[in-house]
């Protein structure tokens, strides 16, 4: 149903008001990144997936989430770090965008972890530009690492509900 | 000690907020669709009290105060009778046909279990 | 214990009953004015009844106060005092839509349809006038509430002691008869502050010349405390008549026998003869017995019902590892799974019949749609409904409810004609739409059908070039003509009455039936009226499906639409000017689709041959050959939805999962159809 569109992203819009008490951290090509646990609703390891026609290239196919079909992207492809191949060591995140379920590609979920408000910061301008547009925000961890927090509207594509 | 009550409507609605109203209040409660039904429960039951509902299908609230003074063991058992009318001319039917009091729907907890008490004696509170 | 949200559910679902029983209550009352058979008198007036009495337990007072009016009405037509009459019977009716807006209205929290709210009440107080027995404004109810810590508001100058009642209580056998306890009225009389009770014995015979018909035990009772006299009449209110009951300001001794508020007790009424067995009281007649049911939130079923497509998988992902593993030739193995397979189909099968619903409340709803669509038409039409008991899946007849509204006001609107042209026809000024329903080979028929002017093709055809849908050098058949109605963009401004709705053609009618598996036919004769047929799966959640596999994907189509399989060896391919390629059949030339090619599966130019040719069938007879490597299996599958949480996904209606747990998609025939430009309105170079 396309007709949810305009409401979730209004919401997904709003959302960068209060950045997460929680995230979920995971790892893409050796880059750091994270969501909000709250959109988290599993993480299960990487199962073959079925091809959906006509869907954009980042979109590996969709998977059996206990009969559920639920569609799954491949992060590294939809941030244009070249897509991955996926294999049994590789992870699905399931997330919750409003009513939907995706699941996104990763290669390894790192940690859950509290988050602490002040560490969260604008996008610094050495991000990349294509990793760019899909960046909420960036978390500088005590130890120097940074964790780019995704946007989940704007990784989605429209037909899933995301932003244009 | 926990008074036995058969409550006859129905409406699914009356009867699951007068399962709830009564069941808050220590009663224990037991719920019948229709007149027809109350009666078969009637002994079952052994009610101390009955609540009834007037319009009903295959046998009505008047049919049922008929059916529990008719039976030896229940002839004076309270039966009340829920109402939505309030007129003079349903309580003096509803005396004439046998039954204890009334309940005027909708009814508010206290209302249902404050008549409920009084005709069983229960000291309110 | 339910909670009060619970209850509220509980209650709405309940409203539906009541309304559909209403509204068949109604009509059939309206359809023989005259006298109405005290039955449906009595199930409407009780419907209406209980509908006030939950919506008073949820404080909704718009619905209380107008069913409280409905049923004013429906009680002097119950007792007699109103005649059944035309006028009466269509205000009733109004007045049925309206408890069901009211209703509709107060679940969503709207407010209530003001006006047309206060022309349906104006339409029953016309009724209710005359009635003395209830008069309107007797809205309100009067709590029961015990108001025991009330302030004495009586005024009392008299000189006796402010602080203490004297109440006798003499009882007659009918109190007693009643249930009524003395003891229980003592006791809440004790509420009321702090009592002595003396018991009253003068009159008490020994027990050998008891008359059980004439008690002689009173009591005297002084109450202690500034009780206001309101309260402790209330207490006697059940027990009025039935006891002498007086109830005097100060001590006994100072007041006697003053102020009798009870009157003398009626003579004992002559009792019934105490009988041995429990007498039943005679049952009103009852009506035809319905078989008994349960209200099941429709959740829990669809949570049976994936259960059970889970349970399907399991099964079958259980035999492909017992297969692997080399262990399928084992007799004992493979007839437990055997058993074990066709169990998990029973129970998918009554699963869903627990899901199949009859159609007729979708049925009822159209009496009304007619109803109005007559009333701002100005026509006069009736509906005659057929096979309105038949079933089918509950989720397919929700979402039949808005494309057959919009036929059915279609059919008034623009079938019928004006009453002036019926007359000149020859026909009954009151038109007739009818709506039936069958079963038909495993799906369900609807048909709407009207015996108005028929299509005007003529018409049809000249909008359909202005618009520029048709070239006018086209030749086009009748049915060609018939099928421009569904045409997008056919429907315009002009075309569109109020009735109709604006901006919605019969292309949206075709789209939402298409949605539901279903199909949408037109049949006209010109004079004699027109004919819409729908014809529908019985359930959405279950498809008998042909497993293909082409290019490492395995997909379904639905074996409904298959028309016939073949292998590559067993056909003549030609190859058109465009480079498509068409399959020839002894029918013509039948376009092929490679479906590896359809989903981008790999470049065209390395198109292999097919192994399979599948010929497909549009809801038009168009057809279309798809390409497949091998046909895997034919078998029920269950239906998940796709569009929930990946969106529409073009040439795909649905999905399945097969025994490997892994997902199939199923494919959309008409879809197909289309990409193959053998789209359903084929009029081959009549389209400009």
């Amino acid at each position: 149903m396309t007709t949810a569109q305009p409401a979730l992203a209004a919401t997904m819009a709003a959302a960068p008001a209060a950045p997460p008490d929680e995230v979920v951290s995971f790892r893409v090509r050796d880059m750091d990144f994270c969501v909000g646990i709250g959109f988290v609703r599993e993480i299960r390891g990487w199962t073959p997936a079925t091809v959906l026609p006509e869907a954009q290239s980042y979109v590996t196919g969709v998977i059996n989430l206990r009969g559920t079909v639920v569609a799954v992207i491949d992060l590294a492809a939809r941030l244009g770090l070249g897509a991955l191949d996926p294999g049994p060591r590789h992870v699905v995140l399931i997330v919750a965008i409003g009513e939907r379920l995706v699941g996104l590609l990763a290669d390894a979920v790192s940690d859950i972890m509290p988050l602490d408000a002040d560490l969260v910061k604008p996008l610094p301008a050495q991000v990349a530009e294509r990793t760019r547009a899909f960046l909420g925000a960036v978390v500088t961890l005590p130890d120097g690492r940074m964790l780019r927090m995704l946007d989940l509207a704007r990784i989605l594509p429209p037909s899933l509900g995301g932003l244009a | 000690m926990t008074h036995r009550i058969l409550a006859i409507d129905d409406s699914p609605t009356m009867r699951g907020l007068i399962a709830r109203t009564l069941g808050e209040h220590d009663f224990a409660v037991t719920l019948a669709e229709d007149g027809a039904d109350g009666l078969d429960r009637l002994a079952e039951v052994d009610p101390h009290l009955v609540l009834t509902d007037i319009n009903m299908p295959r046998l009505d609230g008047f049919g049922v105060i008929e059916g529990v003074r008719g039976h030896p063991a229940y002839a004076s058992t309270p039966v009340l009778v829920l109402t939505t009318e309030s007129s003079p001319e349903l309580k003096r039917r509803a005396r004439s046909s046998g039954a204890t009091g009334w309940i005027v729907k909708p009814f508010d907890d206290m209302a249902l279990v404050g008549v409920i008490r009084r005709v069983l004696g229960v000291p309110l509170g | 214990m339910a909670d009060l949200d619970e209850l509220r559910t509980t209650f709405f679902e309940e409203c539906e009953d009541l309304l559909d029983r209403l509204g068949s209550g109604l009509r059939e009352l309206a359809g023989g004015a005259g006298a109405g058979p005290d039955d449906t008198v009595h199930a409407v007036f009780r419907a209406v009844h209980s509908i006030k009495g939950g919506a008073g337990a949820f404080g909704l007072d718009d619905l209380v106060g107008f069913a409280h009016l409905f049923e004013t009405v429906l009680d002097g037509l119950r007792a007699g005092r109103t005649a059944m009459s035309p006028a009466l019977a269509e205000d009733l009716l109004r007045a049925g839509d309206m408890l069901d807006d009211l209703v509709q209205a107060s679940r969503d929290g709207a407010p209530p349809p003001a006006e047309s709210l206060a022309r349906a009440v104006a339409g029953l107080e016309r009724h209710a006038d005359g009635d003395g027995d209830d008069p309107l404004d007797d809205f309100v109810f009067e709590p029961v509430a015990l108001q025991l810590d009330a302030p004495d508001t009586a005024p009392d100058t008299g000189a006796a002691d402010p602080a203490i009642w004297t109440i006798d209580l003499a009882p007659a056998a009918a109190m007693y008869m009643n249930g009524n306890e003395p003891a229980a009225l003592i006791a809440a009389l004790a509420g009321l502050g702090p009592l002595q009770v003396a018991a009253r014995t003068q009159g008490v015979v020994p027990l050998a010349g008891f008359d059980i018909d004439d008690p002689q035990l009173a009591w005297r009772i002084t109450l202690a405390g500034d009780a206001d006299r309101a309260a402790i009449d209330h207490l006697f209110d059940f027990v009025e008549g039935l006891a002498r009951i007086t109830v005097t300001r100060g001590a006994p001794d100072m007041a006697p026998q003053a102020d009798p508020t009870g009157s003398a007790p009626p003579a004992a009424p002559a009792a019934d003869e105490p009988a041995a067995a429990p007498p039943r009281p005679a049952a009103q007649p009852a009506p035809a017995a319905a078989p008994a049911t349960v209200r099941v939130n429709l959740d829990r079923v669809d949570r049976l019902a994936n259960l059970v497509g889970e349970l399907v998988i399991t099964e079958s992902v259980l035999s492909q590892s017992l297969a692997a593993a080399g262990l399928a030739s084992n007799g004992e193995i493979a007839g437990g799974l055997d058993r074990m397979r066709h169990l998990a189909g029973e129970i998918q099968e009554s699963v869903m019949a627990i899901r199949a619903q009859p159609l007729r409340p979708v049925f009822q709803r159209m009496e009304r749609v007619l109803r109005e669509a007559a009333q701002a038409t100005g026509k006069s039409a009736r509906l005659v409904t057929t096979g309105a008991d038949t079933e089918v899946d509950k989720t397919v007849i929700e979402r039949l409810v808005d494309p057959l509204t919009h036929m059915i006001r279609n059919a008034v609107d623009h079938g019928l004609e004006d009453a002036a042209t019926r007359r000149a026809a020859g026909k009954p000024e009151e038109g007739t739409i009818t709506l039936t329903a069958a079963h038909r080979s495993g799906r369900v028929v609807i048909e709407i059908g009207d015996d108005g002017g028929g299509i005007n093709r003529a018409r049809v055809r000249g909008i359909a070039e202005d618009k520029g849908l048709v070239s006018p050098d086209a030749v086009l058949a009748p049915s060609e003509i018939d099928a421009i109605l569904f045409m997008p963009g056919f429907s315009s401004k002009a075309e569109v009455s109020a009735v109709s709705g604006r901006g919605v053609g019969l292309d949206v009618v075709q789209r939402e039936i298409q949605a539901l598996g279903g199909r949408v036919g037109i049949a006209s004769s010109e004079g004699a009226g027109s004919a819409f047929t729908i014809s529908l799966p019985l359930t959405l959640a279950v498809l008998d499906g042909m497993v293909i596999e082409f290019c490492g994907q395995t997909m379904v189509l639905p074996l409904a639409s298959v028309v016939e399989t073949m292998g590559r060896a067993d056909t003549t391919i030609r190859t058109t000017g465009t480079g498509g390629r068409m399959l020839a059949t002894p029918g013509g030339l039948v376009p092929m689709i490679d479906l590896a090619d359809r989903f981008g599966l790999r470049p065209p130019d390395t198109a292999g041959d097919p192994g399979v040719l599948v010929v497909i069938e549009g809801d038009d007879g168009s057809l279309v050959a798809v390409t497949a490597d091998r046909i895997l299996d034919q078998r029920q599958v269950v239906i998940k939805s796709v569009e929930d949480h990946c969106g529409a996904v073009p040439g795909i209606s649905a999905a399945t999962i097969l025994g490997d747990g892994r997902i199939a998609l199923i494919l959309d025939p008409e879809a197909l159809l289309h990409a193959a430009g053998a789209g359903p309105v084929a009029f081959a170079g009549g389209i400009a």
